[in-house]
């Protein structure tokens, strides 16, 4: 690292020091991109546009010829639609974020438009699929809603640092989301998950919301916080430990993702949040130790809350032997979602057998949100789904970058939060769709259906790129003022 | 921060690396046994995704494959004289599986089988609909006719071989069955299978390939073959020095012949044979022993199964710890259990001068095209017996049906030799017992033809029943539809 940032390095040997240091916007940042050769990369975007809205198009009209042996009526409009969607983001992000990393936009819109087609495909199914309504229309609808929070997010947030403000609010507002499922009442489809608040047919699933309040939260608590956590801590068998009113909210976070747990029957928003904070606790202090605790407190969290609660039991059972529910006698609660999954996977292969030419619609449960990433598998194929895990990992990857790249450490500690809750979510929902892992129940960023997901997802890449947009920027003006930086921890 | 950005960076690139490495097992090394796993309904849908193949049976199908555009299913089978027919294609149904030919080949009647990629890529890239191949038996509609017709309501089965190749002209299992039946997912399919399953006289189950009987008299054949492939006799006139009765050894029990007129005391071979004596042949069983007798019967195909392909339940001869046992045994009672097929198989084997063909059931393997895939190449079963022991059993059994029980086989103008069995069961053998024939004729032009028949309640009558009574007039008709007389 030191070759991309002396003032890091200065920050390694005197940290006392570097606290300061750190509160002072830098004029020369680090990373690979320096700012006098920084072409805005624009055009390098809207080239991968034109593939991103292309690509899903072509599927679009695969899964027509292949289920009705003729185009789709819908095509041209469906193709104009995410065209004039993917033109006006990207004219938005010309204007308001000119400097914003190329790549992002173009992987979310590819991902959403390739959602939208096998959402569609799904429908096509018809009675085949127990359950089924048409979805994709809908789904298009929340990617329009999704791009209008997109532009909403880019012209708004004129600078991410203004974020840092809301710290203590972001906590406040992300604990009444993650609460408020518990308060409202589950369908018999949900599987006893209570993770929406249903109004009517109007529900939304405010994880999603949270995911991107709480990174606010972490990152403006942990800019304040990290060198008293960093620092005042006493060296025990190699290890430094917390004091312990530096642990107390580490601890509260802790029981909260427990109580969501328990409460809310929800394994993936759970291990999601302590995940995100375990890493960004790890970034904003550099202790190992972090990482160390964070890992004994969630195995501890999982094994007490796996040994008492039935749910947990049936979901790790499942996924011991995900065939089980298809014996003659099922053990009780034994579903079927997995084995189902694996056996859409394997019938795939390598090259899949076509779009619109599996059957996918045997997975039935959460067959277009949880789960979609079955049909890709059967359709598409392991190339399907390794093109569509490497797409992800690039959303990640330039997430992170642009984490590297930023020049506050708000900035910073806010991108690696959003870049590795979408890694640890994709990790989540696809490790429990392939079987990897117990199934938690979590959609598949963008891909899914769902509107809470598309549109705090498009929410979450608008973010992303504002502080690309920061990072990259020549000659960017010094940061707002806002309580708490640079002063020492309270 | 930067630092620890790089790791979680790591870190997460191992998330997603973890996800990629766990697809490509799933996707990659175990597809198969996910794609092929019992619980998949994939291979189910697909196998009535497309036309189903043909089983042809001289030259035309014995079953249809129906476009009915369900659902879930494309396709239905539908069989023409399906109850004729289904002992030899069994069923192919889309909630109840398949048995028999339309099992074992469905690869090609479904068009999976390896051997049809290049045919299957070829229809792909013209745009052809993808469509199952062919499996073409050797069963001849005339015979399996007449084998159908001749046991009519009667239950029982009935095989014929051409003895020169092994090739199975006819299958025949009352009271039979059509499987288009059940071929459908309907609730009147459910209840159809459900109704067969149920019914008392076993519709479904193939008598001739997976019902053992105590073959009776019939097994004298072996048991005669035995005798003069160890040398115990020389000659079919040999005086046999039978006493009446006959005691079991080692036992006080008298084991007497069916009707006082059977001259058996100290018969010749042949005349035992003509008269089906007990006392002759179980004394000739407990001479040679059981380790003899079990060899020839093995030669035979006893105690193995046999694959048609459709494979046949294994005949018995018995691995008997007493000689009396072994001498019952001897005479086709006690715990002798044998297949049609297998008492087809010795007529067969006798009739084809001791050599003894592999039995089978399907001729050709092709695809939609009409192209070979497989052909079946004649092979040899066994020598079961010397030439000059199959000419001694063939005089022995061509005068059963000129001067013994088999006379209701008789054909004009075509050589016939054949053996009847009334073979009893039952708890002290208190079953009606069955009837058996099993016979062979040669045209003087060379055509032979090997038949086995066995009915199971000819009559309600005990002594309405023998087997040349029931039997023989069937195999004679099946022996007349083989050779065109």
């Amino acid at each position: 690292m030191s070759s991309y940032d002396l003032s890091e390095d200065t920050g390694r040997s005197g940290r006392r020091r570097a606290t300061a240091e750190r509160a002072v916007p830098r004029r020369r940042a680090n990373t690979t991109i320096s700012p006098q050769e920084a072409p805005n990369r624009r055009n390098t975007e809207l080239a991968l546009l034109l593939f991103a809205v292309l690509v899903p198009v072509l599927a679009y009209a695969n899964v027509g010829l292949a289920m009705d042996s003729k185009l789709p009526a819908g095509m041209l409009g469906y193709g104009l639609g995410m065209g004039a969607l993917a033109l006006v983001a990207h004219l938005l992000v010309r204007r308001f974020a000119p400097y914003a990393d190329p790549l992002m936009l173009p992987i979310a819109t590819l991902l959403n438009g390739l959602g939208v087609v096998m959402i569609w495909r799904l429908d096509k199914a018809g009675k085949l699929l127990r359950g089924n309504y048409p979805a994709a229309e809908n789904q298009l609808m929340w990617s329009g809603l999704g791009i209008a929070g997109f532009i909403a997010v880019m012209v708004l947030l004129k600078d991410h640092r203004v974020l840092q403000r809301y710290t203590y609010i972001s906590m406040v507002v992300a604990l009444v989301l993650l609460a408020a499922p518990a308060f409202f009442p589950s369908r018999e489809e949900d599987f006893g998950a209570k993770i929406w608040i249903r109004m009517g047919s109007f529900s939304i699933q405010p994880g999603e919301f949270a995911k991107i309040i709480l990174t606010v939260f972490f990152a403006g608590y942990l800019m304040v916080k990290r060198d008293a956590l960093a620092l005042a801590s006493r060296r025990f068998m190699g290890l430094y430990l917390p004091r312990g009113r530096d642990l107390g909210p580490i601890v509260v976070i802790w029981l909260l993702s427990l109580l969501i747990l328990i409460f809310e029957n929800d394994l993936g928003t759970s291990f999601l949040f302590f995940g995100l904070f375990v890493v960004m606790l790890y970034v904003a202090t550099e202790r190992t130790s972090w990482i160390l605790f964070g890992l004994l407190m969630s195995i501890g969290g999982a094994v007490a809350v796996a040994s008492t609660a039935d749910h947990v039991k049936v979901r790790i059972n499942a996924w011991l032997d995900p065939m089980a529910a298809f014996a003659p006698h099922p053990p009780k609660g034994a579903t079927e979602q997995i084995g189902q999954s694996l056996m859409a996977l394997g019938s795939g292969g390598v090259t899949g057998s076509g779009l619109g030419q599996g059957r996918s619609w045997l997975i039935a449960f959460a067959a277009k949100s949880d789960f979609i990433l079955g049909s890709f598998g059967e359709e598409l194929g392991l190339t399907g789904l390794m093109a569509i895990f490497l797409l992800y990992a690039l959303l990640v990857q330039r997430g992170l970058r642009t984490a590297i790249a930023a020049r506050d450490p708000f900035g910073k500690l806010f991108a690696v939060g959003l870049a590795s809750a979408m890694a640890i979510q994709v990790f989540v929902v696809a490790g429990g769709v392939t079987g990897l892992i117990p199934l938690t129940g979590m959609t598949m960023p963008f891909l899914a259906q769902g509107g809470s997901s598309v549109v705090a997802n498009w929410a979450l890449v608008a973010i992303l790129l504002k502080i690309s947009d920061s990072a990259r920027r020549p000659g960017a003006e010094p940061a707002p003022a806002t309580e708490g930086q640079g002063g020492p921890a309270r | 921060m930067n630092k620890p950005i790089r790791r979680v960076s790591i870190f997460c690139l191992v998330l997603i690396l973890a996800l990629m490495v766990r697809t490509n097992w799933v996707q990659g090394v175990q597809a198969d046994s996910w794609a092929n796993n019992k619980n998949n309904k994939r291979q189910l849908y697909d196998r009535y995704a497309h036309p189903r193949g043909n089983i042809i049976v001289s030259g035309q199908p014995v079953t249809k494959s129906d476009f009915v555009n369900g659902l879930r299913y494309k396709y239905k089978r539908s069989w023409v004289d399906g109850p004729m027919y289904a002992p030899v294609t069994g069923y192919s149904s889309q909630v109840f599986g398949s048995s028999q030919l339309e099992n074992l080949e469905d690869g090609i009647l479904s068009g999976t089988d390896d051997r049809l990629f290049f045919r299957n890529t070829l229809d792909m890239l013209t745009g052809e609909q993808k469509r199952g191949g062919d499996v073409v038996t050797t069963i001849d509609a005339k015979v399996q006719k007449a084998a159908f017709d001749g046991l009519g309501g009667k239950k029982g089965a009935a095989v014929a071989i051409d003895p020169k190749t092994g090739a199975i002209l006819a299958l025949v299992s009352t009271p039979s069955y059509d499987p288009g039946v059940f071929s459908g997912s309907d609730s009147a399919d459910s209840k159809a299978w459900t109704d067969l399953n149920a019914d008392p006289n076993k519709p479904m189950l193939n008598r001739a390939l997976k019902e053992t009987y105590p073959p009776g008299s019939t097994f004298k054949l072996v048991t005669a073959t035995a005798a003069f492939e160890n040398g115990l006799y020389q000659n079919v006139d040999d005086a046999t020095s039978t006493p009446e009765p006959y005691t079991l050894p080692n036992t006080s029990t008298q084991l007497k012949n069916e009707s006082p007129y059977e001259r058996c005391e100290n018969a010749t071979v042949k005349s035992g044979m003509d008269q089906s004596c007990n006392t002759v042949f179980a004394k000739m069983g407990a001479d040679l022993g059981k380790e003899k007798m079990r060899a020839q019967a093995e030669k035979f195909g006893f105690n193995s199964t046999v694959d048609t392909p459709v494979r046949s339940e294994k005949s018995i001869f018995p691995d008997s710890p007493s000689l009396d046992g072994t001498a019952q045994d001897s005479i086709g009672q006690h715990d002798t259990r044998a297949t049609p097929l297998q008492m087809a198989m010795v007529s067969a084997a006798i009739a084809n001068n001791g050599s003894l063909m592999q039995p089978y059931l399907v001729d050709q393997e092709r695809s939609a095209s009409l192209t070979t895939v497989s052909k079946h190449t004649e092979k040899q079963f066994s020598q079961a017996m010397s030439p000059t022991t199959a000419a001694k059993m063939q005089d022995l059994m061509v005068s059963v049906v000129e001067n013994g029980t088999g006379t209701n086989a008789k054909i004009p103008g075509i050589q016939v030799g054949g053996k009847t069995g009334t073979a009893q069961h039952g708890e002290d053998n208190a079953g009606l017992p069955f009837a058996w024939f099993t016979s062979w004729a040669k045209t003087s032009d060379g055509r032979s033809v090997a038949v086995a028949v066995v009915v199971e309640d000819g009559s309600q009558n005990r002594d309405g029943i023998s087997g040349g009574r029931l039997a023989a007039p069937i195999a004679k008709a099946v022996m007349q539809a083989a050779l065109g007389k």
